[in-house]
């Protein structure tokens, strides 16, 4: 009836939606909308503050900055390459190596191992989380980079030096160093939120395998694990975005050297790693630009990885598997 | 039994014994870093670590009193941001959301994760600091608030996802509204993954150091109020270590080691506080 | 139970808010790491003697004392390396530098073997961080150390992977004296090294010379005093070898002393000088000339009278060289330029 009424002020559309928002759901839908939204305004300014703040470099350099070598803050020659190089070849490495460890643990711990147990180890690697890096680059140096100086990458000179990646005097320090520090800081990640997911495969699913005849691990690696691909795989991306950026511990051990080698006994850079090292020293705008420059470069790479990353869930994707 | 039972019997075996090996492996790794930095950090640690200011270059003694309350009040105020934002965010994705803003927001959230900490450090100085003309707590506090918001948000939806239909469809059934539904029922449910979540990105920017070195930057003193720098145990971890003097060494420890206690002490309050709801199934 | 946990959770989190703001004036610095001891010491003992002021100064790098000063975020800045006339010209207030105290970068080593004190040309060291000479038994370097038993292994380069103002002054010195280091690498607190492992800060070049057999770095002078290690004796430009200390720091300086220019920008590496160490350096406070607020400049001038009388009796005891005479007093009369 009110709505018939025409001319009085509101208007009966507007009138039906402040009806509806008088409702808690919408109430609910706006508001969460509304910090929902803020990420995406976060994300924009964040993007707009390193496009504003790298404008001279871009301008200077265009697209040869991904393909350069030289980073020569002296003679304002910047290149983004062997800082790329780095980062991938460190985060590939602690990826290689921590997956198959962190997702064998985190099998492990969920399906095999005591409750108790499983909780109580869960609860101790979250803690890892809180170990500031500086103290693993720190635990790194007195630990890792010994340890590989004088007994790992010998080893495998003897025995793989025929390859062209275990060649090289062996400093301690370099891609090895940084891969195996990052490998060990990303592992709880891994572990820990595989084991949460492979928790919550329902019970049916394993009892069904069973029940079929297959033996504990073929139940566990051809059925509970792809149910919870999902979930996994974002454990990895998690793992790897952390790898990514992480700076302190890998300054620490990685030789800080930016140049392209093949063998992974050489010194490296990384871009997050250089970033550190320089951003509070860059005097001169156009080096500060390269290195905010270098920031988005290091945001692109993270922006392509995970394409990557969606698409291969995509494709891989199976029916009756929990979603991401 | 055919051979190929065998077979399946012994990879069985093999396959089994692996993950039980990555397990050790993983723990062992645990404990000596846990153990290294518990061994190292204890040694240093007294009362003046937690009551006395840090003494100037080349004195021994003196303590991180300010940092910690630092890295408390920075603590604070990351969480002030991160939590509401991630976890109603969270539920937007899970309960809310429509397709395409779903999707934006999901990618947005991924690569906030993916940002490395120094470029979130840069972003809030050119944001904060370079226009109010001064380092401050407030800038720290932001910083790493909005690191925190990625995996609040992730973990939020992903748990929400998992409570089991029924449970919604029973409220449903009942009369109750979707928010009251989502209020009532699903959030108590998924109460312990999410709690366990916050948890994990409070512990991950607990030990951040590199957004902070241009945010709070650092002090030697109190800091009075919020517009201050402020020193905090990540950053005052930093300097020590590299530092030459070898009592900076064992403070950088100690400091290690009241940090990670600290996060463990929140943790464990924080699960006694918010413990109930419907536990997760377990198989 | 859960309520009193709720109860002390609350109060852990509500007690910073508690501390109420201190009455000090609070003063903020940041910049170089080279006089960090001695900075620090300072801030301290003037603390002591004024309770109500705090100067807060953080190492953050020479780089980064510029830069922070430039843009406003902190009083006062420090560095190295003088301001370039391009820097000083993007001030929006006029920037005054004002030197403090005289360091030096000395050459230190790791060779299984060795355990004298080594001798270096100003070749020998320019040739090794160009890395065309690549083994200790070079005879540019077994030359000027006979007697010493130098084995045929590789040289492995260790320098700052951080901008620093070590950096800065090591190739300062580089660049006056090898033409190829000036044309190729130039002078910077962050070079395009040639050859070499980056190690960060003091502690990380420290470390890695530690750890690498036959290994070569350059590190701050009170450093290496501090950690007993073993550095060189370089040669000046007179052609004696000198090891850096108190005495040939403060020789290094006494020529600039009596030719200091007005803004005191000045480089004194390889200077003349029969006893003078040729890596040494002066290092300065960013004063603006400028300031809005009174009480910070009451505050910074009078540190600055009390720094460059009281202040210099702190400094030999850190393995810092004092400042000339001539220069106290030039800067003293300086101080009326700080508005």
């Amino acid at each position: 009836m009110a709505m018939a009424r025409a001319g009085s002020g509101w208007g009966p559309r507007a009138r039906a939606l402040v009806r509806r928002l008088r409702s808690g759901d919408e109430i609910a839908h706006l508001v969460t909308f509304l910090f929902a939204g803020s990420i995406l305004l976060i994300v924009g300014l964040l993007l707009n503050e390193l496009w504003v703040n790298s404008a001279l470099a871009r301008h200077k350099f265009g697209w040869s900055f991904f393909f350069t070598r030289v980073w020569d803050p002296v003679f304002e020659q910047f290149g983004a390459l062997p800082f790329i190089f780095g980062t991938l070849v460190t985060s590939a490495l602690a990826l290689l190596i921590a997956v198959p460890v962190g997702l064998g643990a985190a099998i492990f711990l969920a399906e095999l191992a005591p409750p108790r147990i499983s909780d109580t180890l869960a609860f101790l690697l979250d803690l890892l989380a809180a170990v500031p890096s500086v103290i693993y680059g720190l635990i790194g140096i007195f630990t890792v980079v010994p340890l590989l100086r004088e007994y790992v990458e010998p080893f495998l000179k003897a025995t793989l030096g025929f390859l062209p990646l275990f060649q090289g005097p062996a400093y301690g320090v370099g891609f090895l160093a940084a891969g195996v520090l990052l490998a060990v800081m990303i592992v709880p990640f891994i572990i820990s939120v595989s084991r949460e997911v492979l928790l919550a495969v329902p019970r049916e699913q394993r009892e069904a395998a069973l029940a079929l005849g297959a033996t504990r691990w073929e139940a566990t690696w051809k059925v509970v694990v792809p149910f919870a691909r999902a979930g996994i795989f974002g454990s990895i991306f998690l793992a790897l975005a952390r790898a990514l950026g992480e700076t302190m511990a890998v300054t620490m051990v990685i030789g800080n050297a930016p140049q392209i080698a093949a063998s992974l006994f050489a010194p490296g850079y990384s871009i997050a790693a250089v970033i550190a090292n320089e951003f509070t020293e860059a005097t001169g705008d156009l080096y500060l630009h390269a290195l905010v420059e270098l920031g988005l470069v290091l945001f692109l790479l993270t922006f392509v990885l995970n394409g990557l990353a969606r698409l291969l869930i995509l494709l891989t994707a199976r029916r009756g598997g929990a979603h991401a | 039994m055919s051979f190929r039972r065998r077979w399946r019997k012994s990879v069985n075996a093999v396959m089994l014994s692996v993950t039980g090996i990555s397990a050790l492996v993983a723990v062992s790794v645990l404990f000596f870093i846990l153990g290294y930095l518990v061994w190292h950090g204890a040694r240093a640690l007294n009362w003046d670590f937690f009551t006395k200011l840090p003494k100037p270059v080349g004195e021994t003694g003196g303590g991180m009193a300010n940092a910690i309350v630092g890295s408390a009040k920075l603590l604070l105020l990351a969480s002030l941001v991160g939590v509401p934002v991630g976890l109603l965010g969270g539920v937007y994705l899970a309960e809310f959301g429509g397709r395409t803003v779903s999707f934006a927001v999901r990618y947005a959230t991924d690569l906030l994760n993916g940002v490395p900490s120094i470029v979130i450090g840069i972003f809030a100085y050119t944001m904060i600091v370079l226009r109010t003309k001064h380092f401050s707590t407030i800038a720290g506090g932001l910083a790493l608030g909005v690191m925190m918001i990625p995996i609040a948000v992730r973990s939020t939806e992903e748990f929400l996802r998992g409570v089991p239909r029924e449970l919604r469809e029973g409220a449903m059934a009942l009369g109750a509204s979707k928010w009251k539904t989502i209020a009532t029922v699903v959030a108590p449910a998924a109460y312990r993954g999410i709690m366990t979540a916050v948890l994990l990105a409070l512990a991950r920017v607990a030990g951040e150091t590199a957004p902070l070195l241009f945010t709070a930057f650092s002090n030697r003193f109190w800091s009075p109020g919020w517009n201050q720098p402020t020193a905090s145990l990540p950053v005052m971890i930093f300097t020590y270590a590299i530092a030459p003097y070898e009592d900076w060494h064992q403070q950088a420890w100690a400091a290690g080691l009241v940090l990670l206690g600290l996060v463990l002490a929140t943790s464990l309050i924080a699960r006694a506080v918010l413990s109930r709801g419907v536990p997760m199934r377990r198989s | 139970m859960r309520k009193i946990l709720s109860v002390l959770l609350a109060g852990v989190l509500l007690f910073p808010l508690c501390l109420a703001g201190a009455d000090a004036l609070l003063v903020n610095g940041a910049g170089a790491t080279f006089p960090y001891p001695i900075y620090s010491k300072w801030f301290d003992e003037y603390h002591k003697k004024f309770p109500d002021i705090q100067i807060n100064y953080q190492s953050i790098g020479s780089g980064g004392g510029i830069r922070q000063v430039l843009a406003g975020t902190v009083d006062f800045g420090a560095t190295d390396g003088p301001m370039t006339d391009e820097q000083l010209s993007q001030a929006k207030t006029k920037i005054l530098h004002f030197p403090t105290v005289l360091g030096a970068a000395v050459p230190t080593y790791n060779i299984p073997g060795v355990t004298g004190e080594l001798n270096f040309t100003p070749e020998a060291l320019a040739g090794i961080f160009l890395g065309k000479i690549t083994k200790w038994s070079d005879p540019a370097i077994a030359g000027a150390n006979r007697g010493v038993n130098l084995p045929a292994a590789d040289i492995v380069v260790i320098h700052r992977s951080d901008g620093s103002g070590t950096t800065y002054i090591w190739t300062d010195y580089l660049c006056k004296v090898s033409e190829e280091w000036k044309t190729r690498v130039g002078k910077g607190a962050s070079p395009n090294w040639p050859v070499g492992l980056g190690g960060k800060g003091n502690e990380g070049v420290t470390g890695l010379v530690k750890q690498t057999p036959n290994s070569i770095g350059y590190v701050e002078l009170i450093y290496a005093v501090q950690n007993n290690l073993p550095y060189g004796r370089v040669r000046n430009s007179s052609g004696t070898f000198v090891k850096a200390d108190l005495a040939s720091v403060t020789a290094a300086a006494a020529g600039a002393a009596k030719t200091m220019p007005d803004d005191f920008r000045v480089s004194i590496t390889d200077p003349p000088g029969k006893s003078a160490y040729p890596i040494a350096s002066f290092t300065w406070l960013l004063i603006p000339s400028e300031f809005q607020d009174a009480k910070k400049r009451e505050v910074l001038v009078g540190f600055l009278r009390w720094m460059l009388t009281e202040g210099q009796k702190h400094a030999a005891p850190l393995a810092y060289a004092p400042l000339p005479k001539e220069v106290v007093d030039k800067e003293m009369k300086a101080l009326a330029q700080i508005r």
